[in-house]
């Protein structure tokens, strides 16, 4: 080899060397040097360790919270901020990290956690949908603590449902702090198309929904807008709690759950026929909002949707769409489901090996809180959890969403995470994937019995 | 072989000093971290520090002034890292294909190979991946290799602006394919009736309305060979290159010479270049079918997830990041490893022996 080759070569290592020396021992005082200077609201923070509001009894918790989300765009990251302003100002002394990952509704998130956790690093608290995500994933491979203590506490359990304390808890434990509270069973509708096709009422059974349907095709116009694949399975869960009632609904869900019954059956033959008036080109959406878009536009005269469209109708661009309630498009319970509130809900969890307890606590303690709760769901709009939070806050949509909340019997979204694990509602997707494609009912139902007994509860 | 040592003292040093700053630097990562800007870049350091350290071994080996021995000691860490990162994660994936992983935590009970005739036998949805993956990989392949003989012909005829055209067809090559499904989703929209857009908006602006097509929505398994039209646009360009190549290389004398027996210029194409052609279609054939036995992102862009386009890399995916079924989705990603490795085995040891033989 040449001389000069060697000479560059070497050039190039001690450049790297020397890079490195450089970067290496600056960068691990970093986390020192750099807070102060990241956090902006630092005018509020004392410069030395004050009384904090954290329980007297306790030394003040400090260090850092990292917080998993996937709350990064919109109206989400803007009350993520909200509610990490409450935060500083209750706990000066622990720093907020957002660990938040990019990607719509979790998919990314959860991968890049589940690689986190098989590594032993969780962070200090993670976003999950409420119920089943949890339990059935993260509870059952031990990476999540029970929060009998918490709740025992706060008191948090006498603020929020009844009926909603079972769908978050594992054998009484509670393992889950919810944030915020979205319901699924809303049916968006245009008024104008409704009245030019001749219905007068807003249908609130499936056969009046179906009867409805047929006058708004004799119209020329769709009357049921959908969208991809996973609006498929909004609409399932829908129509079926619909068709079945509250409390079959939550058997199917429940050990000696039967996925064969007569009951079943009539309920997917109603979902078959829903799906019938739907748009032909709905698999090729890009997501749920061209379908809502088809009903305000008035291509289309409903769209079943969970209530974050209200947040896209009544935005102002480029957040949303600048409509007015009542005129443009309007709202009610899906058919067969008044009285019944279909519910998900972001929350925290405690890992089950915390590496800073005490920082965790603090961040579910915020996140419990009236305060945390009032400043958080304004903003990504949505209800709070809690039942006792200040309607004032919210517009007319959620404020109804709220009455409801308190109010009406609770159940759990599949869609979103709430009644089945995570491999039971893949097999649950999969089976409605093969049943968009063949419309063949006997064999969905004989899918879904077989997804029950191979990852769900009739194991 | 001589194999001399020649001491030299300034390289010493260095070697030496190279060595010692590596260490130092492991040794700094190891016990405080590396963070910048809040991000952790502790391995990162690792890794850069033991390659400091390594370069110092490199001046070592490079004083015994053989030129192999230097040329293997500087392709060890990237032996060492294929090795682990490419050869030691497919034994892994092997390993968790043959367990029951399902969940988040490992579970590495043997059940042998369950998870491929479970799939194999039993699963309907794997089912209409091979099903969709064959109609993808034939259609792609010869609507291709067709367009790409014909194109290439076309520009073998000595016409001006030979160079322009060949970047044209070349061109759409170097698109991602997510990018290009996301736009031939767009001009493949089947929406009818008023919200008609897209090409069907071209046809029944041109008064064509026959041809109006619902495209990838068409029922099974007519949705999927739409699918082909993208990746066809994309890649066609790319089989002409090959065998213009190809016929570029076919001497004018045996043309020549073909003519001279009487042939015709069709029979010239026919009995002389077509079948000189036949290495380049085999090369041809094992580049767009390896691409189109993995295909996932021209798929997820184009069908977002419609089950009736699924193909195995979306199986993959959903099974093991939405469902948590580890196990399966290894079991799905070794099978189109040795569907590919089927294809391009054959191909490598033919290549290595024809090498062999030069």
């Amino acid at each position: 080899m040449s001389k000069k080759v060697w000479n560059s070569l070497l050039a190039v290592f001690v450049i790297a060397a020397t890079v490195l020396s450089a970067c290496a021992p600056a960068a691990t005082e970093a986390p020192a040097t750099e807070v102060p200077a990241t956090e902006a609201p630092a005018t509020e923070m004392p410069a030395t360790e004050a009384p904090t509001e954290a329980p007297a009894t306790e030394a003040p918790a400090a260090g850092q919270v990292e917080v998993f989300s996937w709350w990064v765009g919109g109206g989400e990251a803007a009350g993520l901020t909200a509610m990490t302003e409450v935060f500083k100002e209750k706990y000066p002394d622990i720093e907020f990290v957002n660990a938040a990952v990019a990607g719509g509704s979790g998919t990314n998130a959860r991968a890049v956690l589940a690689t986190r956790l098989q590594a032993g690093d969780p962070p200090d608290s993670w976003q999950a949908h409420a119920g089943q995500e949890i339990i059935g994933t993260y509870v059952a491979a031990d990476q999540v603590a029970p929060l009998d203590d918490f709740y025992a506490e706060s008191g948090f359990a006498d603020v929020l449902p009844e009926t909603l304390i079972p769908l978050i808890s594992q054998d009484g434990h509670p393992y889950s702090v919810p944030v915020n509270i979205h319901r699924s069973n809303v049916m968006w509708y245009n008024p104008n198309v409704l009245s030019e096709a001749g219905v007068d009422a807003v249908p609130t059974t499936w056969d009046e929904f179906f009867a409805a349907c047929d006058k708004i095709v004799a119209a020329g116009k769709i009357c049921l807008a959908l969208g991809p694949q996973w609006t498929a399975m909004h609409l399932f869960e829908n129509v079926m709690i619909g068709a079945l009632g509250a409390e079959k609904w939550n058997a199917l869900w429940a050990p000696g759950a039967d996925w064969s019954s007569a009951d079943v059956k009539a309920a997917l033959d109603a979902y078959a026929k829903a799906l019938t008036y739907t748009n032909s080109d709905h698999a090729q959406l890009a997501d749920w909002q061209p379908a809502a878009q088809l009903v305000t536009n008035g291509d289309a005269a409903f769209n079943i949707m969970g209530d974050w469209a209200d947040g896209y109708f009544e935005n102002a661009a480029p957040d949303g769409l600048g409509l007015t309630a009542h005129t443009d498009f309007d709202w009610a319970p899906v058919p067969g489901t008044d009285g019944i509130f279909v519910f998900l809900s972001d929350s925290f969890v405690l890992p089950a090996n915390a590496k800073n307890p005490d920082a965790t606590n603090a961040w579910l303690t915020v996140a419990a809180s009236k305060e945390g709760q009032e400043a958080f769901n304004p903003v990504k709009g949505s209800i709070c959890a809690r039942t006792d939070c200040d309607q004032s806050l919210f517009n007319e949509y959620l404020q109804s969403a709220g009455t409801d909340w308190s109010t009406d019997t609770v159940v759990g979204s599949l869609t979103h995470g709430v009644v089945a694990n995570d491999a039971w509602k893949a097999k649950i997707d999969t089976a409605l994937g093969l049943f968009l494609s063949d419309n063949n009912v006997d064999g969905f139902q004989a899918a879904l019995v077989e997804a029950c007994a191979s990852d769900g509860v009739c194991k | 072989m001589s194999r001399t040592f020649e001491f030299n003292m300034p390289r010493f040093i260095l070697a030496v000093a190279l060595m010692i700053l590596g260490l130092t630097f492991i040794y700094i990562s190891e016990t405080r971290g590396i963070t910048i800007a809040q991000k952790n870049f502790t391995s990162i350091g690792i890794l850069i520090s033991g390659l400091i350290f390594y370069s110092g071994v490199l001046v070592v080996v490079a004083m015994f002034r053989d030129e192999s021995v230097l040329s293997f000691a500087m392709l060890l860490p990237s032996i060492v890292a294929v090795g682990i990162f490419v050869y030691g994660f497919i034994a892994w994936s092997v390993r968790v294909s043959l367990s029951k992983w399902k969940g988040l935590n490992p579970d590495y009970t043997w059940v042998g190979l369950q998870q491929y005739s479970d799939l194999i036998l039993h699963d309907p949805r794997f089912r209409i991946d091979v099903r969709n993956t064959v109609v993808f990989t034939i259609g792609f392949i010869s609507v291709c290799l067709i367009l790409g003989l014909g194109l290439a012909i076309l520009l073998d005829q000595k016409l001006k602006g030979e160079a322009l055209f060949r970047s044209i067809f070349l061109f759409p090559m170097s698109i991602s394919f997510i990018a290009s499904g996301v736009v031939w989703a767009w001009l493949m929209n089947p929406a009818t009736g008023s919200r008609i857009t897209g090409i069907n908006l071209l046809f029944k602006t041109l008064g064509l309305d026959s041809l109006i097509s619902l495209w990838h929505s068409n029922p099974p398994p007519w949705g999927m060979a739409y699918t082909v039209i993208p990746a066809v646009w994309q890649l066609s360009g790319f089989a002409m290159a090959l065998y213009l190549g190809g016929i570029r290389g076919i001497s004018e004398e045996i043309r020549e010479a073909a003519r001279v027996d009487g042939a015709s210029e069709f029979e010239v194409y026919r009995h002389v270049i077509l079948p000189m052609l036949r290495p380049v279609t085999l090369s041809a054939v094992i580049i767009l079918g390896h691409m189109s036995l993995k295909i996932f992102d021209l798929i997820v862009a184009l069908g977002r997830k419609d089950q009736r386009l699924d193909v195995p890399g979306i199986y993959m995916w959903t099974t093991t990041f939405d469902g948590t079924n580890y196990a399966q989705g290894a079991a799905i990603g070794i099978l189109m490893l040795i569907s590919v490795a089927i294809l391009v085995i054959p191909y490598l040891v033919n290549s290595m022996r024809a090498e062999a033989e030069l």
